[in-house]
C-alpha cells in the first residue's frame, strides 16, 4: 500500500479579489521507502504540496492520506501529534533552534514531543549523530556550524524519532554545490539504512538527479511522472 | 519541564541588553516599593508611637457619651469607684493588657497672681501613667534634670509651653488653679510648677498635668471618681482584636434603660493623625499599583517583541510537532524567569537599601520632638507577597503573546522572514 496518497487535490489561495491556484487537481501516490523529488520552477506549487503531505496545511479540495491517516480530518492538536510521531522535517534554511546545541537540537523532538527517558534519548541521539557524521560537533551551537553541517544536524533531528516519512522543502537551496550533493546523498544513505521514505523538493537539476522518483510541477499542475530519466532544466 | 526552563533562560540570555534593561526597570520598581513602604511604614509607626506613647495611650475607656462631648471636658460623665473597679477587674484579667491608668480631665483657671487664663488639665497617677504612656516625660523640661516615674507629685503642676511662655511662668514658679466642680462649687489650690511640657497636635496635646489626688481635692469629690481609663496592650499589632475583645466585655454592662454604660475607643478614634496614617497607607498601595503597572507593561512589551522576533522558530517548533501547550509553556517560563530574576534582585537591593538607611540614620522632627530616628523595616511576609505579586503579574503579562505564539499557523510562520 502507498505511504502517501493524494486524490484530486487542489489548493486555492484567496488573495482579496484574486484566486491563486497553487495546486490543480493533483493525484499521485508514493510508495514506502522511496526517494522522491518534486521539481519545478519557483511558484510552481512545490512548497504547497509538501505542506499538504506534511500535515501543515489542508487542501481546498481532494483528499490526502499519509500512513493510512486521512489528514483532512485532523484538528490542530492531532495534526501536531501526527507530525511529531510519523513525520520528520528538513527546512531550506535549516531552522535549528539557536539556543540549543547540536546535541540538544536533535534531542528536542524526543524531549518536547515524545517524552522519552534520558538514557534512551542519549543513545538515540548519539547513534543518529554518528550516522550523519556530526559526533564531533555535538556541543556546538548552530551559529558555530557551516551550512552543510547545519543541514546534517537537521537531517539527524528529522530522523531521531524514527519517522515513516521525511519531508524536505528545498533542503539544498542554501548550500554550496558540494554540500548540497553531500546532504542529498546522506539522505539517501539514511533511506537505505533505515527504510525511511524521503520526499524533497528542488529546482536544481544536479540535485533532482539523485531522486528515484520525480514529480514535475508547473503552475500547480503535475506534468509527468518520470522515474530516473530526467533532463530538465529550469 | 526543566528543558523548557533551560530553553526559556537561554532565550532570555540571547537578548542580554534587553533582558537586563527590563529586569532593571522592574528591579527599580520593586526597590522603590520596598524603600517607600519601609520608610513610610516606619514614619507611620513612629508617628503613632509618638501619639500613643506620649499622651493619648493606645485605648481609652470612658462613661458612654464622654468622647462626643470631649471638648467641654464635662465632669458629670465620670466613672464612679464601683464602675472603675468593674473595669479594672476586666483589664487585670485580660492577658493582652500591659497596663492601665486612671485619669481625671478637667478645665480650670490658671493664675500667676497677675494674669489668669484657661488651662486643660490631665490629672494622673504618675506611676501608672508612665506604664501606659512610657514617653510622657520626653516632652517635659524639668528644673531638676530628668524625672521619670514620679514626674508629678501632689502640689505640683506641669504647664504647657505656650501657656508658660505667655504668662512668663518657669519651672519653680508658684501658681493658683481654680476650678468649678459638677455641683458648680468653686475651689482653688496652690501649685508649684515642676516642669514645662511641649505640646503636640491633637485634642489632648495641650494639656497640663497634675496629680490625680490634687484633682479630687480641687473638685471636692466625695468618692474617688475617674474620667477616663488609659490602656496599653502588650502587642500593638493585636490592637484591633484586644479592642474588640474589651468592647464586647464592656458592652455587657447596661443601665436600667438597657443602654451600655461604658464606651471604648482606640487611638484611631481619638486622634486626627489617623488620617495621616491612612494617607500613608494609600500612598504605599499606590506605589504598589504603579509597580504592578511597570511590571505588566515592561514584561508585556518585551515578550511581544520576543514572540515577533522568533516567528520562524515558533513555526519550526510547531511544524516538527511541538504541542501548543508546550509553546505556551516556553514563553510563560520566559516571562516567569524575567519576573523572578528582577524580583530577587529588587528584594536583595531593597533589603540592602533598608539596611543602609538604618546605618545612616535618618533624623527628623515630628510634633516638636526633634531628632527622631526613622528605622525603616520591612517584614519577610511583605517581601514574600511582593515577590508573589511580581511573579503572577509577569506570567499574566506574558499570557497574550504566549497565546499568540501557540496559535500560530506553522505554514505562515515558516514563510515569515
Ligand atoms: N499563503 C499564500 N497566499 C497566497 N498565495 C500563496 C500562498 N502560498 C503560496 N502561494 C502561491 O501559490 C503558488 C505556489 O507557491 P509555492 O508552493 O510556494 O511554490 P514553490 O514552492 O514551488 O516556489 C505561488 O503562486 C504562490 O505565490
Ligand atoms: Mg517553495
Amino acid at each position: 500500500m502507498a505511504l502517501v496518497k493524494i486524490e484530486n487535490v487542489s489548493k486555492i489561495y484567496q488573495m482579496g479579489e484574486v484566486e491563486v491556484k497553487a495546486l490543480q487537481n493533483i493525484s499521485l501516490s508514493i510508495d514506502k521507502a522511496s526517494f522522491v523529488s518534486f521539481v519545478g520552477p519557483s511558484g510552481s506549487g512545490k512548497t504547497t504540496i509538501l505542506n499538504l503531505i506534511g500535515c501543515l496545511d489542508k487542501p481546498t479540495a481532494g483528499d490526502v492520506f499519509v500512513a493510512g491517516e486521512h489528514i483532512n480530518l485532523l484538528n490542530r492538536k492531532q495534526s501536531a501529534a501526527f507530525r511529531g510521531s510519523v513525520l520528520g522535517f528538513i527546512f531550506q534554511s535549516f531552522n535549528l533552534l539557536p539556543v540549543l546545541t547540536t546535541f540538544e537540537n536533535i534531542e528536542y523532538p524526543l524531549v518536547m514531543i515524545k517524552n522519552i527517558s534520558q538514557s534512551i534519548r542519549n543513545r538515540a541521539v548519539l547513534k543518529v549523530l554518528k550516522s550523519v557524521g556530526m559526533l564531533e560537533q555535538k556541543d556546538k551551537f548552530p551559529d558555530q556550524l557551516s551550512g552543510g553541517q547545519k543541514q546534517r544536524a537537521a537531517v539527524a533531528r528529522a530522523l531521531v524519532t524514527q519517522p515513516k516519512l521525511v519531508l524536505a522543502d528545498e533542503p539544498t537551496a542554501n548550500l554550496d554545490k558540494k554540500s548540497a550533493v553531500n546532504v542529498i546523498q546522506l539522505m539517501r544513505a539514511m533511506r537505505d539504512e533505515l527504510g525511511t521514505t524521503f520526499i524533497f523538493s528542488t529546482h536544481d537539476p544536479k540535485i533532482m538527479k539523485e531522486a528515484e522518483v520525480v514529480f514535475t510541477l508547473e503552475d500547480g499542475m503535475l506534468l509527468t511522472e518520470d522515474s530516473r530519466k530526467n533532463n530538465f532544466t529550469f | 519541564m526543566n528543558k523548557i526552563f533551560k530553553m526559556a533562560i537561554r532565550n532570555l540570555m540571547r537578548y542580554k541588553r534587553r533582558t537586563l534593561l527590563t529586569s532593571l526597570l522592574i528591579t527599580v520598581g520593586i526597590l522603590t516599593v520596598i524603600l517607600f513602604s519601609g520608610l513610610a511604614g516606619s514614619f507611620k509607626e513612629m508617628m503613632i508611637g509618638q501619639i500613643t506613647d506620649s499622651n493619648l495611650a493606645q485605648i481609652q475607656i470612658h462613661k458612654k457619651g464622654y468622647v462626643a462631648s470631649i471638648d467641654s471636658m464635662p465632669l458629670n460623665l465620670n466613672l464612679s469607684p464601683k464602675r472603675y473597679k468593674t473595669i479594672e477587674n476586666i483589664l487585670q484579667d485580660h492577658p493582652d493588657v500591659h497596663a492601665h491608668a486612671p485619669r481625671i480631665k478637667l478645665s480650670a483657671m490658671l493664675s500667676n497672681y497677675s494674669e489668669t487664663t484657661n488651662i486643660r488639665l490631665n490629672a494622673v497617677d504618675p506611676e501608672k501613667e508612665t506604664m501606659v504612656c512610657p514617653d510622657v516625660t520626653d516632652r517635659m523640661v524639668f528644673k531638676d534634670n530628668v524625672r521619670k516615674k514620679l514626674f508629678v507629685k501632689p502640689g505640683e503642676i506641669i504647664i504647657p509651653k505656650n501657656l508658660a511662655k505667655g504668662m512668663k511662668i518657669k519651672a519653680g514658679s508658684l501658681v493658683v488653679i481654680v476650678a468649678q466642680n459638677k455641683d458648680s462649687s468653686i475651689n482653688g489650690l496652690n501649685f508649684t510648677v515642676a516642669a514645662v511640657i511641649e505640646s503636640v497636635l491633637g485634642p489632648q496635646g495641650k494639656e497640663g498635668y497634675i496629680h490625680i489626688k490634687d484633682a479630687r481635692t480641687l473638685l471636692r469629690m466625695e468618692k474617688p471618681e475617674v474620667t477616663e481609663i488609659a490602656i496599653r496592650i502588650k502587642n500593638f499589632n493585636k490592637l484591633n482584636t484586644v479592642y474588640a475583645d474589651l468592647k464586647s466585655s464592656l458592652l455587657k454592662f447596661k443601665n436600667e434603660k438597657g443602654e451600655p454604660i461604658f464606651e471604648i475607643h482606640t487611638w484611631k478614634k481619638l486622634s486626627p493623625f489617623v488620617n495621616i496614617a491612612n494617607m500613608i497607607d494609600i500612598m504605599t498601595i499606590s506605589m504598589k499599583i504603579i509597580m504592578i503597572a511597570i511590571v505588566l507593561i515592561s514584561i508585556l512589551n518585551v515578550m511581544i517583541m520576543s514572540v515577533y522576533e522568533r516567528i520562524r522558530e515558533i513555526g519550526t517548533m510547531i511544524a516538527i510537532g511541538t504541542s501548543p501547550g508546550k509553546i505556551m509553556g516556553l514563553f510563560l517560563s520566559e516571562g516567569f524567569f524575567l519576573g523572578l530574576v528582577s524580583g530577587i534582585a529588587g528584594n536583595v537591593i531593597g533589603v540592602a537599601g533598608i539596611y543602609l538607611l538604618n546605618i545612616f540614620k535618618i533624623r527628623f522632627s515630628f510634633g516638636r520632638v526633634d531628632n527622631l530616628i526613622l528605622s525603616p523595616a520591612i517584614n519577610i511576609n511583605e517581601l514574600f507577597w511582593l515577590t508573589v505579586i511580581v511573579l503572577l503579574v509577569s506570567v499574566f503579562a506574558t499570557l497574550p503573546p504566549a497565546y499568540k505564539a501557540s496559535k500560530m499557523e506553522p505554514v505562515d510562520a515558516l514563510r515569515h522572514v
